[in-house]
């Protein structure tokens, strides 16, 4: 700790001496606006535990506030603008939806930091973007799905078909075709974030229909328990959280959105006087994008494949959309050797070659 | 057997299991609203007894407690309603939407602890031998002692109501409550009997959810079961198998519409999304179409309070 | 032994005095809880119902209050008007998205174009989406006696169904990157509905709210449709002598409250949340159902009502926020607020007498 401080303390001078605006802060009140309970499990689960990590890093130095299940619009303006009114200094808004009130109200604060999840508007100077390529994930989860499935049968249970599930969707599609030609992907929208029994029974329909590998993007553990059902003939993948539970059973590895990282780096620039706006979209590399322990299920080699997969991405050397690639309708869309550019990804809103079904638009 | 990769004995054993939750809430408000009573919070009693049906599978190790702490739980919540509507003569309506939302509150603030913990497993009743036989196995067999009970259930209420004193004067204090007073029935006690046990078949109904359909506790679990228990009643014309019917063809057509989602149909899905709803309606409206200028079946005194004066 | 005992006529005093008492009493039992969550129950209390009124940020939250109660009112009101007469429009939440989605595209479809003329064109079309919607359980009850509870209930999830598709497909906005979601109206003058008094968060809707509530008690106390109501409600048998037709009530009713679930839905779409988006819509339909029962049915306690609803979500929030309570806590402490506001109000109608030997 003192040491930090000493740094940061350095730093500051430094900045200061070379003219820098920047000024550091002696106390942080950080300020979280979640979209669901802190015990749905999941999504808003995984960024309390953010927000509970920022408070660890720096104990008396921050102050959090947070506010649950907090709906769009209206709403969400209100309580961004209580919290900026109440003093936050920097306030996390962590759901797409709350993209138009954030810049709505960072105008009206140009002293407060707002910080929004998953959105592409930076209106103000004050408003920062932050996300995750969970995309990255999905294709060492993809690996994996390729090759453990028998039945050549993969499955994926979508929530709403916007760009960020179907970018999942086709970067773990494409994985699994890499490493197994046959393999054939079903693809289940539940037109829900968060319905456990509707996710169970998507997952059931998967599971009756052969599917044997099923990756999921809503937020329950519903589909591991479905999969548990079968005693081992069915894996899956905990996602948004580490689904420990289900290590010995159909969890074989898991996605686990980790904000403590990014959150502790933000309010500690804001604390040292660093802070800049940005648009941070980082993956596996920076640590958002955590791989959960792969289990003893998968085969030593698979798993070598995956982990080497997983640290290839880390290291940059490897992009799960790297062409060529063509689009379902058999259009190009990456060249031999291109990567696919962030604009691409964020607007995604087509399947891949090979991938069966339409998109619902 | 396959229709388009769609086996149909998979499909109806599999929909038996997840009509579950809504059947037995479902047969609960029938008798509630048979005696006159119309009570909204079911969704709030639902999710009460999935919290409650969870803690105590959790702490005794036994699913079977479990299920009996999940009706205990939704019973009391009901008890709520019952002092209210019965005692304090509130409005049954408004009271049974604030009974949802406290419901709800109670059970996320009661759930804390007790996510991502596995609950003990209800199993398949009966051994494989049976559950293995082609056809018959899957849907006759293989299910786990909750599927039969819900189908008891309904066997006996339907009994209950068609042919018994009980259900006689369960009948007569909701058709006319002055008319079974004057009888000298005691009009808001057997109402708030009939509240209780309205509210410990959807705690159970939401047991089913947290212990079996999806073992596990999260916040909101029952995500709206208890409207469409409430519409399934109504579907049902206040009439136990009809309630069996209206279930399982709701439970059926999602299941249904998943599954065509995987077999690549090429329906849009989206449509196949709403087609659960949608059906239901148009089935309502087949089957009331034919009964045209009769009444629709509801109990004459549904949802008005009762005071002795006398 | 305590027993009830009905009131020759309904008492005055109580009428007025039961929501105090009630507020009350919710404090005490409220406190208790909060006490036992090791809050300070009194700052807990003055949290919720004092400071969005008179706190320090009140010059802000004031406004918040009619932008929370608005939509509920308005809607409530035309619930009132079918509770009344016996019909059971449950699915407001539908009729409001559906308008949202009927104004928002007419808006939408002639964008950027600017005339005064769009936003009352797109005010009738969301009153008329609603309608719509509602007709639909009016004419299924009507020509096939098919129950509207059930009706307007299903048709919510197919709204919201359609509300998805329109964010993610026809109504999404072609600059949005391919995110789900509307333009914004914020954007869009000529179709926006902005505050015309951001002080008190007045806006188009919230006029509409309180003008409504003024129509509806000048209906329902002078007008003939407004005693039809109130006889089919109260005699149904003897309204039919009274030559009012079953059908046009249904008709009636379902259509005002739909058209008003409509418009409240658009011009909360294109006034405070701004845009199209899946998650839209949050509840008010259902709300509404409360409120209508708080205000009695009686579109001036509706107005009330809703103000009450609105307070408690408003300072719920804060109490949230600032004291670090979990959001379930006051979803109980709005729960138990209804309860004795509904318990209390019995002594309205009854009082209590000690009951001497036996009955």
């Amino acid at each position: 700790m003192k040491r930090r401080n000493l740094l940061a303390s350095a730093a500051m001078g430094l900045m200061l001496a070379s003219g820098a605006f920047a000024q550091g802060m002696d106390k942080v009140k950080a300020c979280f606006v979640y979209v669901g309970p802190i015990g749905d499990g999941g999504w808003t689960f995984q960024h309390h535990q953010g927000a509970m990590a920022v408070q660890e890093e720096f104990g008396d130095k921050v102050e959090i506030q947070y506010q649950e299940s907090v709906p769009e619009g209206a709403d969400a303006e209100r309580v961004l603008t209580q919290m900026a009114l109440g003093g936050c200094n920097i306030i996390f808004t962590t759901s797409f939806g709350y993209m138009d009130a954030t810049n709505a109200v960072a105008a009206k604060f140009p002293d407060v930091k707002f910080e929004h999840a998953t959105g592409f508007k930076r209106d103000s100077a004050n408003v920062s973007t932050y996300n995750a390529r969970f995309y990255e994930g999905r294709a060492v989860e993809g690996v994996i799905a390729g090759r453990m499935t028998k039945s050549n049968k993969i499955g994926y249970i979508g929530s709403f078909p916007i760009p960020e599930v179907v970018m999942g969707i086709n970067s773990y599609y494409l994985a699994a075709k890499k490493v197994n030609p046959d393999v054939q992907l079903s693809v289940v929208w539940a037109f829900t974030w968060f319905d456990p029994a509707k996710e169970a029974d998507a997952a059931k329909a998967l599971i009756d229909q052969g599917v044997d590998v099923i990756a999921s993007h809503t937020d329950s553990t519903a589909v591991l328990a479905e999969a548990a059902k079968t005693d081992g003939k069915v894996i899956g993948f905990g996602q948004a959280s580490d689904m420990a539970e289900y290590k010995d059973g159909p969890r074989v590895t898991s996605i686990i959105d980790n904000w403590g990282p990014y959150y502790v780096k933000r309010v500690g620039a804001l604390l040292d006087g660093s802070y800049a706006q940005q648009d941070a979209w980082e993956g596996i590399a920076g640590g958002e994008v955590l791989i959960g322990e792969i289990t003893d299920k998968v085969p030593a080699e698979v798993k070598a494949e995956a982990e080497k997969l997983r640290d290839d991405i880390a290291a940059g050397t490897v992009h799960p959309f790297t062409g060529p690639i063509k689009k379902q309708d058999g259009s190009d869309w990456l060249a031999e050797g291109a990567t696919a550019p962030d604009g691409d990804l964020l607007g995604m809103n087509f399947y891949v070659e090979g991938i069966t079904g339409d998109i619902p638009q | 057997m396959d229709f388009g990769g769609i086996n149909p004995v998979i499909l109806i054993a599999t929909l038996m299991a997840s009509a579950v939750p809504i059947l037995l809430a479902a047969l609960g408000e029938t008798v509630v609203e048979r005696s006159g009573v119309l009570n909204l919070g079911v969704e709030g009693m639902m999710i009460i007894g999935a919290l409650g049906g969870f803690v105590v599978a959790v702490q005794t190790g036994s699913p079977v407690l479990g299920f009996i702490g999940g009706a205990a739980a939704g019973a009391a919540l009901s008890l709520i309603f019952a002092l209210l509507t019965q005692v304090f003569l509130a409005n049954q309506v408004a009271t049974g939407l604030a009974l949802t939302l406290f419901g709800l509150g109670v059970s996320s603030l009661g759930g804390q602890g007790y996510n991502g913990i596995k609950p003990p497993r209800t199993g398949q009743l009966l051994p494989d031998a049976l559950a293995d036989l082609p056809v018959i196995g899957p849907i006759l067999f293989g299910h786990d002692w909750v599927v039969y009970f819900s189908i008891l259930m309904t066997a006996v209420l339907w009994w209950v109501l068609k042919a018994t004193r009980i259900g006689l004067i369960i009948r007569a204090v909701g058709e006319s409550h002055e008319a079974a007073h004057a009888l000298g029935y005691k009009v808001n006690r057997i109402r708030l009997m009939c509240i209780a046990f309205g509210g410990a078949m959807a705690g159970m109904g939401g047991a089913y959810v947290s212990l079996a359909r999806v073992p596990q506790w999260v916040d909101g679990i029952t995500a709206g079961a208890g409207w469409i228990a409430l519409a399934i009643v109504v579907f049902a014309s206040w009439k136990p198998w009809r309630v069996l019917i209206g279930a399982y063809l709701f439970g059926g057509i999602t299941v249904l519409q998943l599954n065509l989602q995987v077999a690549g149909s090429g329906i849009p899905v989206e449509y196949l999304s709403m087609a659960p709803y949608l059906i239901t309606i148009l089935v309502l409206v087949i089957m009331s179409a034919g009964r045209k200028g009769k009444a629709n079946g509801a109990p004459a005194s549904l949802g008005q309070n009762f005071h002795a004066s006398r | 032994m305590l027993r009830l005992e009905k009131r020759p006529t309904p008492s005055r005093f109580w009428l007025y005095a039961t929501p105090p008492v009630a507020v009350i009493l919710t404090m005490i039992a409220g406190g208790i809880l909060f006490a036992a969550m090791g809050k300070n129950p009194f700052e807990v209390i003055r949290t919720i119902f004092w400071d969005p009124v008179f706190g320090e940020f009140a010059f802000y939250l004031r406004g918040q209050l009619l932008v929370k109660a608005g939509p509920l009112i308005l809607i409530a009101i035309g619930l009132a008007l079918g509770f009344r007469a016996g019909i059971w429009n449950i699915g407001a939440e539908g009729q409001y998205i559906m308008g949202a989605i009927f104004g928002a595209s007419v808006g939408l479809a002639v964008f950027p174009t600017e005339s005064r003329w769009i936003f009352p064109l797109m005010v009738v079309a969301g009153a008329f989406g609603g309608w719509l919607w509602a007709m639909i359980p009016a004419i299924l009850k009507t020509r096939f006696n098919t129950n509207e509870i059930l009706v307007s209930l299903m048709l919510v999830y197919v709204a919201e169904t359609i509300l998805a598709k329109a964010s993610t497909g026809f109504l999404k906005n072609p600059e949005g990157m391919g995110f789900p979601g509307s333009r914004n109206f914020s954007s869009y003058p000529a179709a926006q509905n902005a505050f015309l008094y951001e002080p008190l968060g007045l806006h188009w809707g919230g006029v509409a709210a309180l003008v409504t509530g003024v129509l509806a008690y000048i209906l329902l106390t002078r007008h003939q449709a407004g005693f039809q109501i109130r006889l089919a409600g109260q005699a149904p048998r003897a309204a039919r002598f009274h030559g009012v037709s079953p059908t046009r009530l249904v008709v009636l009713c379902m259509g005002i409250s739909g058209a008003l679930a409509g418009l409240a839905g658009m011009f909360e779409v294109t006034g405070p949340a701004g845009q199209i988006s899946i998650d839209f819509n949050t509840g008010y339909g259902f709300t509404a159902i409360i409120v209508a029962f708080l205000g009695r049915l009686n579109p001036l306690g509706i107005v009330l009502a809703g103000f009450l609803m609105a307070l408690t979500y408003v300072g719920g929030e804060m109490a949230s926020t600032n004291l670090g309570l979990p959001d379930a806590a006051i979803q109980v402490f709005q729960g138990m607020l209804l309860f004795f506001l509904l318990a209390v109000d019995v002594l309205t109608n009854y009082r209590f007498r000690l009951a001497v030997g036996a009955h």
